[in-house]
């Protein structure tokens, strides 16, 4: 099976609280920690245990600076054939639309018969999968928290749907899915396995590679912008406990007492 | 402007989900003179149920009826829903699973542009619809400016606007079957089989009235012990949010959250949980709410009603010496 996994490259948000930065238009991207998206990881590891189950390659693709060859790489150490890196200065500013019309551009060039992504990143759109779907007129599950492969032109997937029930259906190859943490246990990747990968050629495809139409990438292509970034005021919030240890111990356990939180 | 909005309706068991009278205020928000038109997908009893509670709220709906709709799959549903939208409409989905599955791909079959997960709407500047959405599990927020001229799929954050309880309308049920299913049905490349229901674990924190809920900040499976005997000592249960379950640390039953377990305690004690509104979607009957957490600027400060700005390992320990020395 020909898998294809779209991995992004995001600040990561277990190492770091994210602030905006002094006039709003970006967060404070000064001694980040970025990592790639905690969704897609799931994904590249769901991937390369279908290709140990059944054969096949599992290809890593991010669209990005240069920068985002780190996490593809990475994902290589994990256990995938190859990567791809999908830069142009051109790609800058594009909405999710545009990203997803780039990742069709390159799927085109190739003979894929699973997409994996995400089920989303940090802008929290969960969009790219669904949309890339629609463009390939493919079908689409998203949420996805379970793969089993029924033969070479249809799967059974789960999807996470509410109050931790699963929703069952067949689908038929080729799809795409959005990938939902959660759906297995993420291998480890040690320094050594990144050395492994470490000259293996990751090939940069730009706008001249891909034939897109301009008018829906870039910054001028995108129909949905992000003007800034602010802290949302809370409002009333919660009363924070100030004082020593012992005295915010104090009030905790009394504030427990009356409102029937200790038995 | 002549553009409609459009509100796609959740229903199960012919009962119409609350998300039917928010998406109402998210559509005066955004368009406040523009007629507002809820659209209804399922099948016989079950839905004619849901279009006549409906019709208290809305003045027009339009339904779509067949046998093969009576489990909403979104892959069916995107191609039928093209057929009966005109071009250049505003159409509204609530922003959970079966939203998040529709969505992005209709969006590409109408052509326009998609928003999603809007939390909040700033009206029109330079023609443009102005939001605000969440970024970072809600960090940090956004504006964005929507280009919604020749239409928009936009997603809306459940629980967020207020429901529109006014019910004055006596709507009209419009039946868009014939013109949905003229082409025959789309979507046969994914089909239903079944719901799996969640798994009934060995606590049921649904009816628990003290809930210690534990998050990532627990850093370590072995850490848990120490939840335990806090839990123990106040005499509640265990919860948990998402990541301790994708670590498998704790059982999938023992989740708070839209896609884990709905809980009504009393009192909810939430240490090292971030806070994000999926996990707290999942807390309902307004307990009081204490947050344990070490970031400051964790969102769910915002929701609590008691905070500490603490360590959790360091805290938790102390909190039961302390719980264990009043009841003596």
């Amino acid at each position: 099976m020909e898998i294809l996994v779209c991995v992004k490259r995001v600040p990561d948000t277990a190492e770091n609280e994210i602030e905006v930065n002094k006039d709003g238009t970006d967060i404070e991207r000064d001694d980040l920690v970025y990592s790639v998206n905690e969704w897609d990881n799931y994904a590249a590891e769901e991937a390369i245990q279908i290709r140990d189950n059944v054969g096949g390659t599992v290809t890593v693709l991010s669209v990005g600076g240069e920068d985002a060859e780190e996490v593809v790489r990475r994902e290589m150490a994990m256990g995938a054939d190859q990567g791809i890196l999908l830069s142009d200065e051109a790609f800058t500013g594009s909405d999710g639309r545009g990203i997803s019309e780039i990742i069709k551009a390159e799927v085109e060039k190739g003979k894929y018969d699973l997409i994996l992504t995400g089920a989303q990143a940090d802008d929290g759109a969960g969009q790219i999968g669904g949309m890339l779907a629609a463009l390939l007129d493919w079908p689409y599950a998203s949420l996805v928290n379970l793969i089993e492969i029924i033969d070479e032109s249809k799967i059974k997937v789960g999807r996470e749907i509410a109050g931790g029930n699963q929703e069952m259906s067949e689908i038929d190859l080729p799809c795409v899915l959005s990938i939902q943490t959660g759906i297995n246990e993420p291998r480890y990747v040690g320094i050594r396995g990144i050395r492994k990968v470490a000259s293996m050629e990751i090939p940069v495809h730009g706008t001249g590679d891909l034939s897109l139409s301009p008018d829906v990438i870039g910054k001028s292509g995108a129909k949905v912008k992000r003007l800034d970034y602010f802290v949302h005021d809370p409002g009333e919030g919660a009363d924070i406990l100030e004082g020593s240890i012992d005295e915010i111990l104090d009030k905790l356990v009394e504030i427990l007492k009356t409102k029937g939180g200790i038995k | 402007m002549a553009q409609t909005v459009f509100t796609y309706i959740l229903h199960k068991d012919g009962k119409i989900d609350d998300t039917a009278f928010e998406l109402i205020s998210a559509a005066k928000k955004i368009l406040p003179d523009a007629p507002v038109i809820a659209i209804a997908v399922g099948s016989g009893s079950e839905l004619e149920a849901a279009c006549n509670e409906l019709s208290a709220s809305y003045p027009e709906i339009w339904k779509i009826d067949d046998e093969a709709l009576s489990y909403p799959n979104a892959e069916i549903i995107r191609g039928l829903l093209p057929r009966i939208i005109p071009q250049g409409s505003i159409v509204l989905v609530p922003h959970e699973h079966f939203g998040m599955d529709l969505s992005p791909g209709l969006s590409i079959k109408l052509d326009t542009s998609f928003l999603p997960d809007a939390v909040d709407f700033q009206g029109m500047e330079d023609g443009k619809l102005k939001a605000i959405r969440e970024e970072y599990s809600g960090q940090v927020s956004t504006h964005v400016l929507c280009d919604i001229a020749q239409g928009s799929v936009i997603t809306i954050r459940p629980g967020v606007f207020k429901a529109d309880e006014s019910k004055g309308e006596s709507g009209t049920v419009v039946d868009k079957t014939a013109d949905a299913l003229k082409e025959g049905l789309p979507g046969q490349s994914r089909r239903f089989l079944e719901v799996v229901e969640a798994e009934v674990g060995d606590v049921d924190i649904t009816k628990s009235e003290i809930l210690i809920s534990v998050g990532r900040g627990i850093e370590d499976e072995e850490n848990l012990e120490m939840v335990n005997e806090l839990a123990e000592t106040m005499g509640g249960d265990v919860s948990c949010s998402r990541p301790i379950v994708d670590a498998k640390w704790m059982e999938k039953s023992r989740q708070v959250g839209t896609s884990g377990q709905t809980v009504k305690p009393k009192v909810y004690l939430a240490l090292g949980i971030s806070g994000s509104f999926q996990h707290m979607g999942g807390v309902k009957g307004a307990p009081y709410v204490i947050a344990v957490n070490k970031n400051p600027k964790a969102p769910i400060f915002q929701q609590a009603d008691v905070g500490v700005v603490a360590d959790i390992l360091e805290f938790i320990p102390m909190l039961t010496d302390k719980v264990k020395e009043i009841k003596g």
